[in-house]
C-alpha cells in the first residue's frame, strides 16, 4: 500500500483518547508514540514560531529542505511551479527597512480555504493542520483565491519523481502540510525547522501551541510575537517574532 | 388581447444547416481544447499560480450571469403581468437554460479534474458558496424547465404565473450566489465589497437582454416572421435603462472603494496604471460596453435594427470586458499580505502578473457561446418556442386592426 492512500480523514475516534489523557503526560512524547494509522487529536495544535531576526539573509535552507522532503520538483516554469514555502523580502515604504523570512501555509484556525472549498477537500485536522485531500480535490482553485497568504499552488502538469512523503497530482491544489507525515510518525519537527537548526540559525521552532510546557509555547509567552494579517482574525498556527 | 400562436421553425434550409454546422464546430473545437488542457494540465494555458482563474472563468461567469438576465423578459410577462412581453416568455426561458448550460460546461471543463464532476456532486461542504451554487444552478434548470412546461401545456397555463414567480426568485438568488463567489474573498482587495452581489444582478439584466435581442432579431429575420417595432422599441429602451444602471453601479462601486483607504492601491491599479487592465476597463467596459450602447439605446440613433444588434453586441463585448477586469484584473493586482511594505519573493509576491491567455483556453471559453446557441437553434426546431408573429398588430394590446384569434397552427397542436 502506498502512503498516497493514507486517509487523512480518519480523525474521528481520536478525540476520545484525548479526553482520557492522564495529567502530566508530555504531549510531545504522546505524539511520538502515535502510529500513522492514528489520526490527529484536538489536544494538540501544531504550529511554528519564526524568528525574523534570526533568519539569515540569502539563506534558503528551509526552502530547499522542504522541496527535498516533499518532492517539490522544479519543472522549469517559475510561474506555475509549486512553492510550499518561500523567502519573502519586505521593505518598509516609509523607512526602507528590509526584512527577509520564510512564509508558508499559516495553518489558520479559521481557514478561508476550508470555508470556500466546495467538496470539503480542503480540511483542517483536529490538531490544527490544514491539508488538501488529493482524492476529492476537483481543482477548482477557489481555495487559492481565498487564501490571504498566497500559500497554495496548483499542479499544472504531470509530476514524475514524487516523494512518498507527499502524494501530489496534476490538476489538484497543494500547500505546506506542516510535514504531517513527520508529525504522525512522531519526529516532533518539520523539515524546514530541522534544516534551520542544521544551519545553526534556529529561526524556526516547531511545537504544540496547546502544551504550555512546549518550547514554542514558552517562547511565545516570554516575548512578543505576531501573526501576518492579524486583522483578518484567522488565528494562524504560524507565528512570527520580530516582524516589523 | 388575442391568442398567441407558436410554431416550430422548419429548420430545413441550407442556412439553418450551415448555422448548426458552425455552432457544432465551435462546440467541438472547444471540447477538443478542453481535452487538450485536461491531458497536458493547465500548463498549456496562460493561467498560473498567480492568475488561477482565467479566460474560461470569464466566459463561464458571463454566460451564467446572462442566463439569469435572459429570463427577465419572461419575468416581466409572468410576474409583472405585462402582456406585451408574454409572447417572448418561452424564448426567454429557453435562452436562460441554454446560457446556463453553456456557462456551466465551460466552468466544469476548466476544473483541474473535470473527471471528478461526480465528486463535486456528491461531496458537499455546506459552508462553501460554491457548493450552494451547485444547487442553485441545478435548481435553475428544474425551475425554469417547469415554468416552460406550464407555458407549453395549455392545461397548466393557469400555473404560469406562480411558476414564473418561482423562477424569478430563483434566478435573483442564483445571481446573488454567483456575485457572492467574489464577495467572500475578503483577502483580495478588489473583491472586498458588499456591492458585488447587487452589481451582478444589474449586470445580468443588461447582458441577458443583449443576448436575447441578439437571438431574437436574426431568428425572426431568417425565418421570415414578423417582428414589429413596438416590441423592439420597448426592449431597446429597457436595455438602455439596464446599461445606465450598470454604469451607475460601477460608479458607486469605485467611489466607495476610493473612500476606503486600503483600497486605494487596487483602485489606482484598475483606473489609472494597471496597463492592459486599465485599458480593458476604460475602453472595453466603459466605452464599448457602456457609453456607446447607452447612446444607441436611448437616442433615435439606435432605432434601426442593425443598430440594436450593434448595441447588443457591444454590451456583450463590454460585459466580457467587465468580468475580465473583475476576475483577472482582481488577481493581477498583488494580494496585500504585508500592507505598507514593498514585497518581493520567488513566488511573485508584490508583483503584478501579466496574463496571456492561450488559444485552447480562449476556444474553450468561446465554445460556451457555441453550446448556448446550438441548444437554442436546435430547440426552436423541435418545440414551438417562437410566436408566429410579433407584428405590432399581434402584440400591441392597443392595436385596433383586424384579428383572427381562432386559428391554431398545426405545429403547435402537434407539440402540445
Ligand atoms: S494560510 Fe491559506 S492555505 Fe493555509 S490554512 Fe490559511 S487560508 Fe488555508
Ligand atoms: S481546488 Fe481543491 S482544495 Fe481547493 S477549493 Fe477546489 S476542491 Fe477544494
Ligand atoms: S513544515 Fe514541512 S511542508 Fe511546511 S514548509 Fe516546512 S518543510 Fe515544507
Amino acid at each position: 500500500m502506498s502512503i498516497g492512500r493514507r486517509d487523512f480523514l480518519k480523525a474521528g475516534a481520536i478525540a476520545t483518547t484525548a479526553t482520557a489523557l492522564a495529567p502530566g503526560i508530555n504531549l510531545i512524547e504522546l505524539a511520538a508514540a502515535r502510529s500513522p494509522e492514528q489520526a490527529a487529536s484536538a489536544v494538540n495544535r501544531w504550529g511554528l514560531l519564526i524568528d525574523v531576526n534570526k533568519c539569515a539573509k540569502g539563506c534558503t535552507a528551509c526552502v530547499d529542505a522542504c522541496r527535498k522532503e516533499n518532492g517539490i520538483s522544479d519543472e522549469g516554469s517559475p510561474t506555475t511551479d509549486a512553492q510550499w514555502i518561500r523567502k519573502v523580502t519586505t521593505k518598509d515604504k516609509a523607512t526602507g527597512y528590509e526584512q527577509a523570512f520564510p512564509v508558508m501555509c499559516q495553518h489558520c484556525e479559521h481557514p478561508p480555504c476550508v470555508d470556500v472549498c466546495p467538496t470539503g477537500a480542503s480540511f483542517k485536522r483536529k490538531d490544527g493542520i490544514v491539508l488538501v485531500d488529493k482524492h476529492i480535490c476537483i481543482g477548482c482553485r477557489y481555495c487559492m483565491m481565498a487564501c490571504p497568504y498566497k500559500a497554495r499552488s496548483f499542479i499544472h502538469e504531470e509530476i514524475t519523481d514524487q516523494s512518498h512523503n507527499a502524494p501530489r497530482g496534476k490538476g489538484t491544489v497543494e500547500s505546506c502540510t506542516l510535514c504531517v507525515h513527520k508529525i504522525d510518525r512522531g519526529d516532533g519537527s518539520t523539515a524546514c525547522a530541522d534544516a534551520c537548526v542544521d544551519e545553526n540559525h534556529k529561526a524556526i521552532i516547531f511545537g504544540d501551541l496547546k502544551d504550555p510546557r512546549s518550547e514554542i509555547s514558552r517562547q511565545l509567552k516570554a516575548q512578543p510575537s505576531s501573526q501576518i494579517r492579524a486583522d483578518l482574525n484567522l488565528n494562524t498556527g504560524v507565528r512570527y517574532r520580530g516582524l516589523s | 388581447m388575442k391568442a398567441i400562436h407558436y410554431s416550430v421553425i422548419p429548420g430545413n434550409s441550407f442556412g439553418y444547416i450551415l448555422l448548426l454546422g458552425i455552432l457544432g464546430a465551435l462546440t467541438t473545437v472547444g471540447m477538443g481544447a478542453a481535452y487538450y488542457m485536461e491531458h497536458n494540465g493547465h500548463i498549456v494555458t496562460g493561467m498560473n499560480n498567480q492568475i488561477v482563474w482565467g479566460i474560461p472563468h470569464v466566459f463561464a461567469v458571463f454566460l451564467i450571469v446572462a442566463a439569469s438576465g435572459a429570463l427577465n423578459v419572461a419575468s416581466i410577462a409572468s410576474v409583472f403581468g405585462r402582456s406585451l412581453y408574454k409572447p417572448l416568455a418561452r424564448l426567454s426561458a429557453l435562452l436562460a437554460i441554454a446560457l446556463l448550460a453553456g456557462g456551466l460546461a465551460v466552468l466544469v471543463l476548466d476544473l483541474g479534474r473535470p473527471d471528478r464532476l461526480i465528486v463535486a456532486m456528491t461531496y458537499y461542504n455546506f459552508r462553501s458558496i460554491f457548493a450552494w451554487n451547485i444547487y442553485l444552478y441545478t435548481g435553475f434548470f428544474v425551475v425554469v424547465g417547469v415554468y416552460l412546461w406550464m407555458m407549453f401545456e395549455r392545461r397548466m397555463n393557469q400555473f404560469t404565473k406562480i411558476a414564473g414567480f418561482s423562477a424569478f426568485i430563483w434566478r435573483l438568488t442564483l445571481t446573488t450566489g454567483t456575485g457572492s463567489i467574489f464577495g467572500f474573498l475578503v483577502a483580495r482587495q478588489a473583491y472586498d465589497a458588499a456591492l458585488m452581489a447587487p452589481m451582478f444582478i444589474i449586470m445580468s439584466f443588461a447582458f441577458g437582454l443583449a443576448m436575447f435581442l441578439l437571438v431574437l432579431i436574426p431568428t425572426y429575420a431568417w425565418t421570415h416572421r414578423d417582428l414589429g417595432d413596438v416590441v423592439l422599441e420597448r426592449l431597446r429602451k429597457l436595455l438602455g435603462i439596464f446599461v445606465a444602471s450598470v454604469l451607475y453601479f460601477v460608479l458607486v462601486y469605485h467611489l466607495t472603494n476610493l473612500y476606503i483607504t486600503e483600497h486605494h492601491g487596487v483602485e489606482r491599479f484598475i483606473l489609472l496604471d494597471g496597463g492592459v487592465y486599465t485599458q480593458v476597463f476604460w475602453i472595453g467596459q466603459m466605452l464599448i460596453g457602456g457609453l456607446i450602447p447607452l447612446l444607441l439605446c436611448l437616442t433615435p440613433l439606435g432605432r434601426p435594427r442593425p443598430m440594436i444588434l450593434l448595441a447588443s453586441t457591444l454590451i456583450v463585448i463590454g460585459g466580457i470586458a467587465q468580468i475580465y477586469v473583475i476576475i483577472v484584473g482582481g488577481q493581477a493586482y498583488p494580494i496585500e499580505i504585508f500592507p505598507g511594505k514593498e514585497v518581493t519573493s520567488s513566488f511573485f509576491d508584490g508583483f503584478t502578473t501579466i496574463y496571456q491567455p492561450s488559444i485552447p483556453e480562449i476556444l474553450l471559453g468561446l465554445s460556451g457561446i457555441g453550446i448556448t446557441l446550438l441548444i437554442t437553434t436546435f430547440a426552436i426546431k423541435v418545440l414551438p418556442f417562437l410566436p408566429n408573429s410579433l407584428a405590432d398588430k399581434d402584440v400591441d394590446p392597443d392595436f385596433t386592426g383586424q384579428v383572427d384569434a381562432t386559428s391554431v397552427s398545426p405545429t403547435e397542436s402537434a407539440a402540445v
